[in-house]
């Protein structure tokens, strides 16, 4: 178990150094760094850039000293928690990222409350009569949900329940302070997204359990239905659909920008697409460092959980 | 829509349903619809592929017709397929034409009747509906087209090759998929800039290393196969054996998992646009539509502009989605 731990841990930080190189090596090239010279000397016009003006411009922002030196400096700031600076909004970029954070976490954690109930459910009512009514009944209806796309989710819900029934506010911008009516909607899109995959895969190892030896023994040894769903089949149906619902924080950061965006909650998406289209550099590389770093540990989590829960794979 | 006239021939059908003439089919529908979007060609490229799309409706209609699911899947890809090779021979306005503001569907203006109403330019929404498929649909397939290309490629080096091939490319495959989709998207368009190509581009980076997954397993579970060790011992090159003993031997898992990748591909692409970071107004296009209407009519009486292409790009998706579920479903059958 240990032993499994630490590779994991070594494959994990050898990609956040791979990404990291990448992510720096990408926003370094001199194209890139022409534009953002121009961007901020010259305004639009390409003219008012000159050669002098630009090696003077590099060597302010301190770009001109060798790569390598800089992404050491770069690695070495972000693990001492400087992050950087927003040139767009003149903060640093670590408090205002963890400002953010904090924002897009209550809306996964409303996300992840109202999902991994309902997925599991539906998964287990569906999977336990194999080709039933209800099982075709919910699975054309995860298939439907998960056809749809966040953004036309996104649409469709507003249109019904702010401009139509008004029932909640149509942006979730929080102007003043939380509200909590403001996050249903962005919640429940991301919900109606999510869900059906979560309740395809629990079904999937549901109907599986179903079929097997044991299953067909406590069934036939009279023990009541009931007793068999909840004490028998849920114990070994619900390891698979764990791990896939660790998975499902890497779904979320991309979804959560659409969303975001739509209903104008001020989250980790919102942020990091308003840096790219400014361009504002050093944030966009410190939003996505950490969307990795969530991803690779959500990952690493989903393995080792699915290892300690599942001991035929302990030792293997 | 045309059924009736394809399926009326069954011999010419069954005769279409060999691979060569559905190719040939395909081609005659596929490119000139991309020379038509993509490089700004003459209309009249499109004259032959509105009758190669009703053909090929029919074909697949044809071999698809055990499954429910797979033709509702298929009628719902066809019938934008059929709206994007026509568009310009159809009666409807001129997409980028202002003409009267805010007029709401079924309502008559300047003596003009729309269906759909206007946008907030004036613009007529049908005709915006019915051009703006060709550029999702053409920037979509090719994008998906790239990266299989790509992800096929190295899914068969690594699975063939094996040793440190294998090795470098898992681990540049995983540092990929480590990163989030949408936040990869975001990151590569930021620094390209946004355009077509360069969502192509992007796709590429995106998919390919999930493609190339599937591929190194299936080759895997391939190479050890009589007629590879034949072609090994005939002595045959490497690049020999992958192309021409592999490639059509794991072909046909991959096609269900393509129909998915193009519905991803098609919401990645409408998504992007929405953000501002896929393609660049004025044409018409579903994602710019919402964009748009987002800005300006957030109202009960103007919702038809966001719920138009909102519509329109989930039942492309629900088609592409339906018909990789009655595919799958087909091949457990055999």
């Amino acid at each position: 178990m240990a032993k499994l731990v630490l590779r994991r841990l070594v494959q994990m930080l050898l990609i956040m150094v791979v990404a990291s190189l990448l992510l720096f090596a990408i926003f370094d090239t001199p194209e890139f760094k022409k534009r953002l010279a121009i961007q901020e000397l010259g305004g639009f016009a390409v003219s008012a850039l000159s050669e002098e003006s630009y090696n003077q411009w590099l060597a302010e922002k301190g770009l001109d000293v060798p790569f390598y030196q800089r992404y050491a400096n770069w690695i070495g700031n972000i693990l001492t928690g400087n992050l950087g600076y927003s040139y767009e909004k003149a903060t640093p970029v670590a408090p205002l990222l963890l400002d953010r954070l904090a924002n897009t976490g209550i809306l996964a954690f409303f996300v992840f409350a109202l999902m991994i109930p309902i997925s599991l459910l539906l998964g287990v009512l569906a999977g336990m009569k194999e080709g039933s009514f209800q099982d075709r009944a919910i699975s054309f209806f995860s298939v439907f949900t998960t056809s749809i796309p966040e953004i036309a989710t996104a649409i469709l819900l507003t249109v019904i329940f702010a401009l139509g029934l008004q029932w909640f506010p149509v942006k979730s911008a929080m102007i003043g302070g939380f509200q909590f009516d403001q996050l249903i909607l962005p919640v429940l899109t991301l919900v109606l997204y999510d869900f059906g995959y979560v309740a395809r895969m629990t079904r999937a190892s549901m109907a599986e359990v179903m079929t097997s030896q044991y299953i067909r023994t406590a069934i036939l040894k009279g023990l009541p239905y009931k007793r068999v769903i909840m004490k028998h089949a849920l114990r070994n149906a619900l390891i698979a659909p764990f791990t896939i619902i660790v998975l499902q924080l890497n779904w979320l950061l991309s979804g959560v920008v659409v969303v975001e965006v739509f209903f104008e909650y001020d989250g980790f998406g919102k942020l990091l697409l308003e840096a790219a289209l400014f361009p504002d550099v050093e944030v966009v590389q410190a939003c996505t460092l950490v969307a990795v770093a969530v991803a690779v540990l959500s990952q690493l989590i989903s393995d080792i959980g699915y290892t300690f829960l599942n001991p035929r794979i302990r030792f293997a | 829509m045309a059924v009736s006239e394809s399926v009326a021939a069954p011999t010419l059908i069954e005769r279409l349903s060999a691979p060569k003439p559905a190719i040939v089919l395909l081609l005659l529908m596929w490119a000139p619809l991309t020379f038509y979007v993509m490089f700004g060609a003459n209309q009249f490229v499109l004259l032959p592929a509105i009758p190669a799309t009703i053909l090929l409706y029919g074909v697949a209609f044809y071999n698809f017709r055990e499954s429910t699911t797979a033709i509702i899947g298929l009628t719902l890809v066809f019938f934008w397929l059929l709206m994007a090779v026509s568009a310009p021979y159809l009666p409807l306005l001129d997409p980028n034409k202002p003409i009267a503001p805010f007029a709401l569907p079924f309502s008559e203006k300047r003596d003009i009747f729309f269906w759909l109403g206007t946008d907030f330019k004036g613009r007529d929404m049908l005709s915006r509906m019915i051009w703006g498929c060709q550029r999702v649909i053409v920037w979509g397939v090719t994008a998906t087209f790239v990266a299989y290309v790509v992800g096929t490629l190295f899914g068969l080096i690594a699975g063939y090759l094996s040793g440190w091939w294998d090795e470098i490319i898992s681990f540049l495959a995983n540092v990929l998929l480590s990163f989030p989709v949408m936040v990869l998207f975001i990151v590569i368009l930021n620094y390209l800039g946004p355009s077509g190509f360069n969502i192509v581009v992007a796709v590429t980076f995106a998919s390919a290393p999930a493609i190339m997954r599937i591929v190194r397993g299936l080759t895997l579970d391939i190479k050890t196969r009589d007629y590879v060790y034949a072609a090994q011992t005939r002595g045959e090159h490497p690049f020999y054996i992958m192309i021409i003993e592999l490639l059509p031997n794991v072909r046909g898992p991959i096609i269900v998992d393509a129909c998915l990748r193009l519905g991803y591909t098609t919401v990645a692409i409408t998504t992007l646009t929405f953000l501002g970071l896929g393609l660049q107004p004025p044409d018409p296009d579903w994602g710019l539509m919402i964009r748009e209407a987002a800005k300006t009519a957030m109202l009960w009486k103007f919702s038809y502009m966001l719920l138009v292409p909102a519509l329109s790009v989930s039942t492309l998706i629900l088609g592409f989605n339906l018909m990789a579920d009655g595919l799958r479903e087909m091949s457990l059958r055999d």
